[in-house]
């Protein structure tokens, strides 16, 4: 870019507006549509990925050249398909010289595709899947869906797990190498494999969330790029499974992200539930989530939907001592009977707590040391109680212990300021 | 008396080697498998693709996990091999899962390496 010549000041910035206005147009449709092109344009690429985001890239760049000129076409979504799927197949042609596999494809595919193009089945369905393969690593999984289905670039991703773009970028190329040369196909799972596959894709853009919700290391608590795309990645995965854990898994989400501006202060400094200005919720957000959670609780019920009815009685709550604790509790232990783990039986006696007083919790806390000695929520949960029943010696020494074991920078503020007041108690009462 | 071969050496050797390098050690694996087959003596032999697309399937109460990469523990010892025509992985892993010694050990899968000729 230089600087436009002296004289042409009063119409290079109308022109640079228009071109501003189109490319912003041409942007957003890129946006929304490209892991839909990109899913098609795989399976045209026969499960080649690297392929076939290279064609996405050419169509892009294609779009970028001639809608400018020609107008942005009535079907945007079409028109790149039919050009990433020609340039995907013709560069099969060049690469392997294989005319027989494409023999059946039409020689010209026409730039302005006619509407049967449109009538394509959703791949972003074989991409998901494909994405959280059992035979990729976990942490694979995480970076390949939000590269291909969530539209985040290879730095927005290092950047969010906090990791360099060329670690990343690693991860990225072997996880497309592993797909490409092992075979992992390019298919939704078969009936029998379903149920599972699906509990995979839902555990990592869980995890993908949780990571957004409250991160385990950095300045940054809450990373709402993350929850985000998570929560995008959820109804995707809700609309096109239409698995009733999957619509829980939204609703939780939903849930927990209408809390956001409430569970921090001005410092960045955390704010527990029991505390925090009920009136900063999202409330439209949570009427939304409001009324998928009867829905997803019809399907069984499973470990998202409980989680999501949970919430939804938190977010019910217009105080928090006006919270229906027997309900919760009850909750967490058909949770428990489902997902037997240690966090959630620690859940659990954190709602007995609430329900029946520290002095009925605490046991129960205490009978997960074993289980939970190295983690600091563990030893922050148990501190509470302690704290809540005076013994302010116990709770420092707790609090001290949970601060030795957080990660992120306003956990460990929190903490610290915890356990400066059970040490001022302390000294007060001793 | 039939032997298996197993070649073993580490892939950042391959990776870092200089192309001229690494043309002079498939050349003389060429010569070599040439040499046996003429002897007589080659039954079979494949070049594994890298490790990082090595694929681990067990069975544990009827149960077939998935993991990935090659985490055969080390107290498991090489016992047996199958070399498998399947479509594509998930049908490999089927047939991994239906060898007996996948519910009391583990089943490493890794894709032959083709080369265009």
């Amino acid at each position: 870019m230089t600087d436009a010549a002296p004289g042409a000041e009063n119409e290079a910035p109308i022109d640079a507006a228009i071109d501003v206005a189109i490319d912003a147009a041409i942007d957003a449709v890129f946006r929304r549509e490209r892991a839909r092109v990109l899913a098609t344009t795989i399976r045209a690429a026969h499960g080649d990925f690297d392929l076939a985001e290279e064609a996405v890239q050419d169509a892009f760049t294609a779009a970028l050249a001639r809608w400018p000129v020609e107008g942005v076409p009535d079907e945007p979504r079409g028109w790149l398909i039919a050009v990433a799927r020609h340039k995907a197949i013709d560069a099969i042609r060049r690469r392997i010289k294989l005319r027989a596999i494409v023999a059946d494809a039409p020689d010209d595919i026409s730039a302005s595709p006619d509407a049967g193009a449109l009538a394509l089945p959703d791949d972003r369905v074989r991409l998901i899947y494909t994405c959280c393969h059992p035979a990729l690593a976990r942490e694979a999984q995480i970076a390949l869906t939000l590269r291909t289905l969530g539209g985040l670039t290879t730095d927005e991703i290092a950047r969010a797990f906090l990791t360099s773009p060329v670690t990343m970028a690693q991860r990225l190329v072997r996880a497309k190498s592993k797909i490409k040369a092992a075979g992992i196909p390019y298919e939704v799972p078969e009936p029998s494999q379903l149920a599972e596959r699906t509990g995979a894709v839902m555990a990592v853009v869980y995890l993908i969330f949780n990571e957004g919700y409250a991160a385990t290391a950095g300045d940054a608590w809450i990373r709402r790029d993350l929850c985000r795309e998570a929560i995008r990645l959820g109804r995707l995965v809700a609309e096109l499974t239409r698995d009733p854990e999957a619509i829980g898994l939204c609703a939780l989400m939903l849930l927990h992200d209408a809390r956001r501006d409430a569970r921090t202060d001005a410092h960045g400094d955390l704010v527990l539930l029991e505390d925090q200005d009920r009136s900063r919720w999202d409330r439209a957000q949570i009427d939304e989530a409001l009324a998928w959670v009867p829905i997803a609780l019809r399907g069984g019920p499973g470990p998202y939907s409980l989680q999501a009815a949970i919430a939804a009685l938190h977010a019910q709550a217009a105080r928090a001592a006006d919270t229906d604790w027997p309900q919760i509790a009850a909750l967490f232990d058909a949770l428990l009977a489902r997902q037997p783990s240690p966090i959630v039986a620690l859940n659990r006696a954190v709602a007995i707590a609430m329900w029946r007083g520290p002095a009925a919790g605490l046991p129960l806390v205490d009978a997960l040391a074993g289980e939970l000695a190295d983690y600091h929520l563990w030893h922050a949960a148990r501190a509470d109680l302690l704290r809540r029943l005076g013994r302010h010696a116990e709770a420092a020494a707790a609090y001290h212990a949970a601060l030795a074991r957080a990660g992120s920078e306003p956990e460990r503020r929190f903490l610290a300021k915890r356990l400066a007041e059970a040490r001022a108690s302390d000294g007060e009462s001793g | 008396m039939q032997y298996l071969l197993l070649i073993y050496d580490a892939e950042k050797i391959w990776t870092d080697m200089p192309e001229a390098e690494r043309g002079k050690m498939f050349h003389e694996y060429m010569t070599y498998t040439e040499d046996i087959k003429a002897a007589g003596q080659l039954l079979a032999g494949n070049a594994l693709q890298p490790v990082h697309t090595a694929t681990t399937v067990r069975v544990r109460d009827g149960k077939t996990t998935v993991t990935d990469g090659p985490f055969a523990e080390t107290r498991e010892q090489l016992g047996g091999f199958y070399l498998v025509e399947a479509k594509d992985l998930d049908e490999a892993t089927k047939l991994a899962a239906r060898i007996p010694s996948a519910r009391i050990g583990s089943i490493e899968i890794r894709p032959i390496m083709t080369f265009d000729s």
